[in-house]
């Protein structure tokens, strides 16, 4: 197991490969298909993203008082549906990588190597085990969008997550497809 | 309430199933238990695919993650999954009942397990993108009714997530790019086909719902039908139930694996269907259910009180 602990930096990033398993520890910030269009459309990000992580993911969250929130539930979401954004969110706003589920496609690869980020994923589906690492719910922005598009800011602890796209061009993603395509040709 | 004229007198005749304030209470813990728990034949599947992973992959390390998830969602008595889904409710009711009546006590329901956090704030305007926080409006909650002879009302609830919805696929036979003729073999060809499209990105090992026939619409609710078949059924119609232990083989040679990481398990379970087609059309239908399979069903007695569970 490799730990990343916040502050995250790019050197740390570079070091992480294909296949690692990683314990994250710090700050991360959720976004999905809706912040991403927005930020797509021109919307500057209501919080400085450099060498932040973004975490695809629309948690189940209960106001418990005022301004005071728990997560109930926080999985990752397909993140294939932010291929057409991501790697401009990795240009302009200097994050060091996102998590999500099911990887992402070529764009966002070219993007990771080129400044330097990685995908991380969660597994689908776990939210009690993933909100069980969310220490604190510290901020949360454009509500507006609803409870799961909005940007949460949360503090995890030792959050599991597999690399499946590094900064050196590999993607376990493409890897798997190519061979599971090549495999299928052969059982028709 | 209606009344009669009977022998020259006026007499009140039941002729409706009353609903009482117990039913709202006994649909909540439907919601609660399909968000939260995994239904025992499921489980079942689950465990056995998490024996299958070898040690020190990133597929056991899923397979692990995933057991631990049961387990911790149980006990918290929190969401399975934080996609808490398309809400689809089946009610199988005896005749003089009123649907409408029954509608108003699901929404209450489902209203209650929203702010519980049993359900998460999941129904979006698509045109406005405003988010109604109480999933109900606009088409949700799906409710199906289906009148049966029998006199006691019994309840199934589905919870299917957008990420496993939006793997799933129709295909139009003859489809030429996998040479798929309008015969089980072709069948097979794109059912195995869609499996490979959609990598993990349907949280996998997941459960197939197949319909062959119908048209664009009852082949997709055909094929959803077939997933509250159980896990371990045996499909009456024998060519049928070969093809689902051909996929489910065949599926877990691709090596697609838990979350396409790569690994032994691919797919849970196949579950084939087959409804009357046009002579013109022959579509193959396939639903992607998550490992996170929610579903769940209560028998009512005359209270409205849960006198069993179905799953």
């Amino acid at each position: 197991m490799i730990k990343l602990d916040y502050p995250f930096k790019k050197s740390d990033i570079k070091k992480l490969k294909v296949g690692d398993m990683v314990l994250i520890s710090g700050k991360m910030f959720t976004g999905r298909d809706a912040v991403h269009h927005k930020i797509h459309k021109g919307a500057k990000p209501p919080v400085d993203l450099k060498n932040q992580i973004i975490y695809h993911c629309g948690p189940v969250v209960l106001e418990t008082s005022k301004g005071k929130y728990e997560v109930k539930a926080a999985g990752p979401t397909t993140s294939i549906r932010e291929e057409p954004y991501q790697w401009e969110v990795m240009r302009d706003y200097g994050i060091v990588g996102v998590i999500g589920k099911g990887g992402m496609g070529p764009k966002t690869l070219a993007a990771c190597k080129k400044y330097g980020c990685v995908y991380m994923h969660a597994i689908g589906g776990a939210a009690q085990v993933l909100a069980e690492k969310i220490v604190s719910v510290d901020n949360v922005y454009w509500k507006e969008l609803g409870s799961p598009e909005a940007i949460w800011e949360l503090t995890v602890k030792d959050f599991p997550v597999v690399i499946t796209m590094d900064s050196h061009g590999n993607s376990l993603h493409s890897e798997v497809e190519s061979a599971s395509a090549k495999k299928l040709q052969s059982l028709l | 309430m209606k009344l009669l004229i009977k022998g020259g007198t006026m007499t009140k005749e039941k002729t409706k199933t009353e609903l009482n304030k117990d039913l709202h209470d006994s649909l909540l813990e439907l919601i609660r238990i399909t968000s939260t728990v995994i239904p025992d034949d499921v489980q079942r599947v689950i465990m056995k695919a998490l024996k299958s992973e070898k040690k020190n992959t990133s597929a056991k390390y899923a397979m692990d993650i995933i057991d631990a998830n049961i387990k911790m969602a149980k006990m918290k008595s929190q969401p399975i999954c934080q996609d808490t889904g398309t809400i689809v409710f089946k009610v199988y009711h005896p005749a003089g009942f009123s649907q409408l009546d029954f509608r108003k006590v699901i929404e209450k329901a489902v209203i209650k397990a929203t702010k519980l956090g049993y359900l998460r704030q999941n129904s979006v305007n698509s045109l406005t993108g405003k988010n109604d926080c109480m999933n109900v409006g606009g088409g949700h909650p799906q409710i199906n009714f289906i009148e049966t002879t029998k006199k006691n009302i019994d309840v199934k609830l589905m919870l299917k997530g957008g990420g496993c919805e939006n793997v799933g696929a129709q295909y139009a036979m003859p489809y030429t790019t996998l040479d798929a003729g309008r015969d089980l073999a072709g069948v097979r060809k794109v059912i195995l086909d869609a499996i490979q499209k959609a990598q993990g990105k349907g949280c996998g090992p997941g459960t197939l719902g197949v319909c062959i026939g119908g048209d664009r619409a009852s082949g997709y609710a055909h094929a959803k039908e077939q997933l509250l078949r159980t896990m371990d059924d045996e499909n009456p119609i024998k060519e049928l139930a070969k093809l689902e232990k051909d996929i489910v083989t065949t599926a877990n040679k691709l090596g697609i694996g838990p979350m396409g990481f790569g690994g032994k398990t691919t797919l849970l379970g196949c579950k084939i269907g087959a409804i009357n087609r046009l002579p013109a059309s022959y579509y193959v239908s396939i639903s992607y259910m998550c490992w996170a399979f929610r579903r769940q069903g209560i028998s009512l007695n005359k209270n409205q009180k849960i006198s069993k569970w179905l799953y």
